[in-house]
């Protein structure tokens, strides 16, 4: 495997390294899986009752979810920081800015589950309204997202970073910024997701 | 990362959990035509239902459907409609085409020694796998496989049996499809080897990275769509159920205000461009046996490209030519008419380039040519036939009957199958060293290509009459359809054949593989990277010299040169 060309230089022509093209692809596609489902809801809002997606939507927490939105722009800004302290090898800032995002990302979900939990014990579920599954589907879907981006960011923060720092700084690196560009889109999914969801 | 790509692998390494993108495409090689095989059993069940409706069936019968001791019920029917589907386009071609011959060629056509990421290569393949053994254990489940069909359209997809398991195999089925083409895309785009530049890649890799595009675009979609459906099915949401619906005589207990119509657009979204993906591959396939085989350079190269791009493009925006029933409304209705007309230019202009391609040609008649010979006619009937579906007009009288179904299959079955097959023949002495017989070819291809047109074209006369493609006694209760029904039976018999028809094929298989290994890298004199590496190409590095790169794909017949054709990797 190890004859495989530009894993980590760039490829002259293409000014691109292969995992860096190989995420924005992959973010391609994640930008249709989304937009599939955003174009559902703007077309389920335009088939619905007069005023309904509005009365449903009003039974969200809006300052609970300001609050997440915080935190998870905070968690973007630390996961930058903590790649630039790579880049300027400074692995004790990156391993402290790398666990600040980690810490935004558990409380987000840590904030999403008393949000669930209090829907559930009015006794509102995704079958109560079409606006409640719509809003279901889409957060849990970013939930998923955001749990599979906090099992990549422990897995750099593990032991395992302290290894590769020895071994191989640049791919080291390299994994940061392409794991940032992953959660840096996550983040921008909830950026749209806030206010169709909670503000509309 | 280790350096030791010397150390001895055992077998479960070499030949399971490989991550050489060789051993993963003779993976999907192997498993995709088993599920083409098991596909084509399903439908060969189907039309023995529609040729004798009602009577037991032989042999099978009593084993299949115990139940009625032996006889097909509508609802089996309807299971084995919506998985002959669902298998031939998720299980079969697309994996044999995209995951077969794109993960086997891709790297050696640039000159690459394995794709990008070998690790998301092999994790591909087994999401397909994990796919295909839930669509198969959805047989074996109380509820049975799905029946709504491979379109799956609600409001019956919520509330019919065995859709879960459908679902839930799809979500596997799209990743793997998702990881493979990311894979491609890169591959292409980062690892042609030094002097392959954009317009000296052979067409075959283009044709896959437009593929690629679109399986990365378009598949996601689907996705969520399936999510949608899944939650209607799992947790009592209705995005797909409207209000006051009653199934099977009882109101259905949901909030409604959803739409059906949603996941039409959805599917079509996906399921417009997922044709493309079968035809582009096979496009892909035929010019390069073309140009090896008339040893002529492909005509029109670079507007074969253009074409294809275009074509790729247009897919995304044609998706509702496949509802003008569902009263969209007469503006929609229009655009994607027109827009419908408009992608068949592009089409017209590969099959044109290939056409005269041939043209003054000294023709080698092979295996492999007759192949991609008869895909011309039969995927231009196939193209032909699909402009009166695109026009609404005629849409309204011609939806849904069988010659929706003739249309569909003369661009899959005779159309792609065809280049595949070609496919086959022609690079089977790269990946084994060894050549296919001849004489069993040609008794693969001839009746082949005779009962294919047997089984399809009396499809367009019983469509033209109006028959329905979803009577699962073929029509028998459709009075104003009876002069067409003796049809049947001949395309029972003419499927029956074809099946038969294809024994020489699995024999030739079987008996050039026994065969005597060959030392010849090139037994094609072919012009393409591929050929200059040793047959089976070398594992995890394909080529034992480095590769440089200084002609263009097609240099066949150069004036002024000893040989007929100039290898890219000559100086």
């Amino acid at each position: 495997m190890s004859n495989i060309p530009y894993i980590l230089e760039e490829r002259p022509d293409t000014g691109l390294n292969n995992s860096k093209l190989g995420v924005w692809i992959f973010l391609a596609s994640e930008v249709m899986l989304f937009g599939g489902l955003f174009s559902a809801y703007v077309f389920l809002r335009i088939a619905a009752p007069e005023g309904d997606f509005g009365y449903w939507g009003s039974k969200l927490n809006v300052p609970m979810a300001t609050f997440n939105t915080l935190l998870l722009i905070t968690s973007s800004v630390t996961m930058v920081m903590s790649w630039a302290s790579l880049k300027l090898e400074q692995f004790d800032k990156y391993k402290m800015y790398l666990g600040i995002t980690i810490l935004c990302g558990l409380a987000f979900l840590v904030v999403k589950y008393f949000e669930y939990t209090s829907k559930f014990d009015h006794g509102i579920y995704p079958s109560s309204s079409t606006f409640m599954g719509i809003y279901f589907t889409l957060t849990g879907l970013h939930v998923l997202h955001i749990i599979g981006g906090l099992l990549v960011l422990i897995f750099f923060w593990s032991k395992q970073s302290d290894k590769m720092w020895n071994e191989d700084k640049d791919l080291l690196a390299n994994r940061i910024e392409i794991t940032g560009l992953y959660w840096h889109f996550v983040d921008l999914v909830w950026i749209f997701l806030f206010p169709i969801l909670y503000l509309l | 990362m280790s350096n030791d790509h010397h150390h001895e692998e055992n077998f479960i390494q070499k030949y399971v959990f490989s991550v050489d993108h060789k051993i993963i495409g003779l993976q999907y090689g192997i498993t995709s035509l088993l599920f083409l095989l098991f596909g084509f059993m399903l439908m060969m069940l189907m039309r023995y239902q529609i040729a004798y409706p009602e009577t037991v069936i032989p042999y099978f019968g009593e084993w299949l459907f115990a139940g009625s001791g032996g006889v097909m019920l509508p609802e089996n029917y309807n299971t084995l409609g919506a998985m002959h589907g669902t298998i031939m386009i998720f299980l079969g071609v697309v994996p044999l085409a995209v995951g077969a011959f794109g993960n086997y060629l891709v790297p050696l056509q640039i000159g690459a020694p394995d794709m990008a990421f070998p690790k998301l290569n092999a994790a591909s393949y087994w999401s397909y796998f994990v796919g295909g053994v839930v669509m198969m254990a959805s047989f074996f489940t109380p509820e049975g496989a799905a029946r709504s069909g491979w379109t799956s359209y609600p409001p019956l997809s919520i509330f019919e049996s065995g859709q879960t398991m459908w679902l839930l195999g799809m979500v596997f089925l799209i990743t793997s499809s998702l990881l493979g083409s990311m894979n491609i895309i890169v591959t292409i785009v980062q690892l042609r080897a030094p002097g392959l530049t954009w317009f000296r890649l052979p067409f075959f890799i283009w044709a896959q990275l437009v593929t690629s595009f679109l399986l990365i675009l378009a598949f996601p979609p689907l996705e969520s769509a399936a999510i949608l459906q899944l939650m209607d099915r799992l947790v009592g949401t209705s995005f797909f159920l409207p209000s006051g619906l009653v199934y099977a005589g009882s109101p259905v207990e949901a909030y409604g205000s959803g739409s059906p119509l949603l996941w039409q657009h959805l599917f079509w979204f996906l399921a417009h461009p997922e044709v493309y993906v079968l035809i582009l591959p096979a496009i892909g396939i035929v010019g390069e046996i073309i140009a090896n085989n008339t040893r002529k350079p492909l005509w029109g190269y670079k507007s074969l490209v253009y074409a294809i791009g275009f074509l790729g493009f247009m897919s995304f925006i044609v998706w509702a030519h496949h509802m003008f029933l569902t009263g969209m409304g007469q503006s929609m209705s229009a655009f994607f008419q027109l827009t419908t007309m408009i992608i068949s230019i592009p089409s017209v202009v590969v099959l044109t380039a290939f056409f005269i391609s041939l043209w003054g040609g000294s023709i080698r008649f092979n295996t492999p040519m007759l192949f991609a010979l008869s895909f011309l006619p039969m995927f231009g009937i196939g193209g032909l036939t699909g402009l009166p579906l695109g026009v609404a007009a005629s849409d309204i009288f011609l939806h849904d009957t069988y010659y929706v179904i003739g249309h569909f299959h003369y661009v899959v079955a005779p159309g792609t199958i065809f280049a595949l097959f070609a496919g086959i023949y022609y690079w089977f002495p790269k990946v084994t060293g060894k050549r296919m017989s001849e004489t069993l070819g040609k008794l693969h291809f001839w009746p082949s290509l005779l009962f294919m047109n047997g089984v399809f074209m009396p499809m367009f006369i019983q469509g033209l009459a109006g028959l329905s493609r979803r009577m699962y006694d073929g029509g028998q209760q459709y009075a104003h359809a009876s002069d067409v029904l003796h049809w049947n039976e001949f395309m029972t018999i003419s499927a029956f054949c074809l099946g038969a028809a294809q024994i020489p094929f699995i024999v030739n298989l079987i008996i050039s593989l026994a065969g005597q290994k060959s030392d010849d890298r090139n037994p094609w004199k072919s012009t393409t990277i591929e050929w200059s590496a040793p047959s089976p190409p070398l594992p995890h590095v394909n080529f034992d010299s480095s590769v440089e790169v200084n002609h263009g794909p097609y240099e066949y017949s150069v004036p002024g040169q000893d040989e007929d054709y100039c290898p890219q990797t000559s100086p």
